[in-house]
């Protein structure tokens, strides 16, 4: 006697996520446009096509091989990192702001930059390689966010979110101690410029080599993160309406903050602290598709790779000098996000 | 035949404090239970119990022939919905996205809505009158139409139970008609109907039977016009109770006096 709902006759009739997403790679390909041709030494468009389908194609390009050098060796990597590494933060931060059910959430939350911050310093410190620096950086991430979770879920609580956010800014707090100590300790010549230009974040230095720790575990968090993304929306209710919808919040809490940390900790550690791009993107990715996760969160990823490598570009270029990523973020994002806050307020009340 | 979702001498309650115990409360498919009682006296408390939400600290809780405990998460959201007090979401959705989000436990960890999907949460919205607010942010709709965006949420669930926890509060006078109306019409279609509420009019007027509920304690239960007496009530609430008869055809109504 108990009714089964009936499928309704016609479909529902969906507002289209299309012309979100196309503007989002639009400025992707538009980034990746500016990324390739504008430096120091400038480059035609046809010429980085030519070079690339030549690659791909196996046949010779045609372009001067100082050219092609500049393409493929010297600017081609940093390109790449700089796509991967901007959408690598925008997934974790939508990813994180759904979790944590608020929008001011950004990928460090849970100190995973404070904690590659640490290995970062003490690498440096110990005059370790730039591949062990990266490698005890992206450990230290991993593991200040494991002690957070660990922490977390010991204390009993009614809010087990809550505490994990305030277990995060503590512990953040204590690994920014500990970065203040070993500064504080290091060679003031040689030692500490290299740890504030880390800590600034810069893609000066990446090289082809840089790209596979980077693209393995961004491809492998982002790629659980995307598989994940239609019982992020559920996520995003309370914990108890949540499990009585079907969902295991635990676990997947867990296989999220461990995904995200992941895509964290690997860009912190390649290209070292940018903000505001886990913050500021997915702002502008719901913007532009809803807050629907099943959307929102590859455009996210296409809008945060483009919007680096503009950022990036413009450290580049914009002066004689490499400006430091952070520091460009934080130019740009400060007023942006104040806009934000006056105009976009109603899509997360 | 008909299901039944049963609590078996459940003491209730949290890590660190109990709310109630030797609690027996049953519910059948096709009927509607309403649970009564003062602030604090234990209702939201049952009713996660009852839902799984909240392990019971003794006693078991059973739906058909077995125990809550041993069925998995998601079989439990196709046999029991919870529709909680009508609240603000973080992010806005829209309320199509919202009732979709009903649809969860019927696909596996990786899955996202099917066509059949939308058509069942469209279907459920369309049941309940909304389907006109499929678009709008579920931030920026009434609460009314907010308690009936969660009413088709839990449709879409296609259960057999439907728990509510204070379907009616803050919502107007309108309103509470027509969400108790689409109450009444989940248990006409066959879903056993459990909520709480603290007007004992409403319960009187939906319920089949009701629950009396105080400091963790049960006062009473049965058919609502044996046991939502006036004594019955002032006991509950510990409070002077009137009691007024409408003339004409025989109704009453309470009022604290």
């Amino acid at each position: 006697m108990r009714n089964v709902v009936q499928p309704a006759e016609k479909l529902s009739v969906r507002r289209s996520a299309l012309p979100g997403f196309m503007v989002a790679l639009l400025i992707l390909f538009a980034g990746l446009a500016v990324a390739f041709t504008l430096g120091r030494y400038p480059v035609g468009l046809t010429d980085v096509f030519d070079v690339l389908t030549a690659r791909v194609t196996g046949h010779p390009s045609g372009v001067a091989p100082a050219v092609e050098s500049v393409i493929l060796q010297v600017r081609g990597p940093r390109v790449l990192a700089a796509a991967l590494i901007g959408a690598a933060l925008a997934v974790a931060g939508t990813a994180f702001q759904g979790l944590f059910r608020n929008p001011l959430v950004s990928p460090d939350i849970l100190g995973a930059s404070s904690g590659a911050a640490l290995g970062a310093v003490l690498g440096i410190y110990f005059s370790l390689g730039v591949f062990a620096i990266q490698g005890v950086a992206f450990v230290g991430g991993l593991v200040a966010v494991a002690a957070v979770y660990l922490i977390g879920s010991a204390v009993p609580a009614r809010d087990p979110i809550l505490l994990l956010v305030l277990t995060g800014v503590v512990v953040g707090a204590l690994l920014g101690a500990g970065v203040g100590l070993v500064k504080y300790l290091a060679d003031p010549y040689n030692q500490l410029p290299a740890m504030t230009f880390w800590l600034l974040g810069s893609l000066a230095a990446t090289g082809v080599s840089d790209l596979v720790p980077l693209f393995g575990p961004v491809a492998l968090g982002t790629l659980v993160l995307m598989a994940l993304r239609w019982r992020m929306n559920v996520m995003s209710l309370t914990d108890e309406e949540a499990r009585a919808l079907g969902v295991p919040t635990g676990v997947l809490r867990v296989a999220i903050v461990t995904a995200a940390t992941l895509v964290t900790s690997a860009s912190v550690a390649t290209a070292g602290i940018i903000g505001w791009v886990g913050l500021i993107v997915p702002h502008l990715a719901r913007t532009l598709v809803g807050p629907d996760f099943s959307r929102l969160l590859p455009t996210a990823g296409i809008l945060g790779g483009g919007y680096l490598l503009f950022i990036d570009t413009i450290a580049r270029t914009g002066s004689s000098v490499e400006i430091p990523l952070g520091i460009l973020t934080a130019v740009v994002g400060t007023p942006f996000f104040i806009w934000l806050l006056a105009s976009v307020q109603r899509t997360w009340s | 035949m008909v299901m039944r979702l049963e609590g078996h001498a459940l003491a209730i309650g949290y890590r660190d404090r109990l709310v109630g115990r030797d609690l027996d409360v049953a519910l059948a498919e096709g009927e509607v239970l309403a649970l009564l009682g003062p602030n604090g006296g234990g209702k939201t408390t049952l009713l996660k119990t009852l839902l799984g939400l909240l392990p019971p600290r003794g006693g078991d809780v059973h739906c058909g022939e077995r125990s809550l405990t041993a069925i998995s998460i998601s079989e439990r959201a196709r046999l029991l919905a919870y529709v909680p007090q009508s609240h603000v979401a973080t992010f806005a959705f829209p309320a199509e996205t919202v009732v979709l989000m009903g649809r969860t436990a019927h696909g596996n960890l990786f899955s996202r809505p099917t066509a059949r999907d939308r058509a069942v949460a469209r279907s459920a919205m369309q049941q309940f009158g909304i389907a006109h607010l499929a678009e709008r942010p579920y931030t920026m709709i009434s609460g009314g139409e907010r308690q009936l965006v969660l009413l088709a949420r839990a449709l879409a669930q296609e259960p057999r139970f439907v728990v509510l926890d204070e379907p009616t509060a803050s919502l107007d006078f309108g309103n509470q008609g027509t969400v108790m109306r689409e109450i009444r019409a989940l248990a006409a279609a066959g879903h056993g109907v459990l909520f709480t509420t603290h007007d004992p009019n409403q319960a009187l007027r939906l319920a089949d039977r009701a629950y009396l509920l105080r400091d963790g304690a049960r006062i009473a239960e049965g058919k609502v016009d044996s046991v939502l007496t006036r004594q019955n009530l002032e006991a509950l609430y510990g409070a002077p109770i009137r009691t007024l008869t409408d003339g004409a055809t025989g109704e009453s109504a309470f009022l604290p006096a």
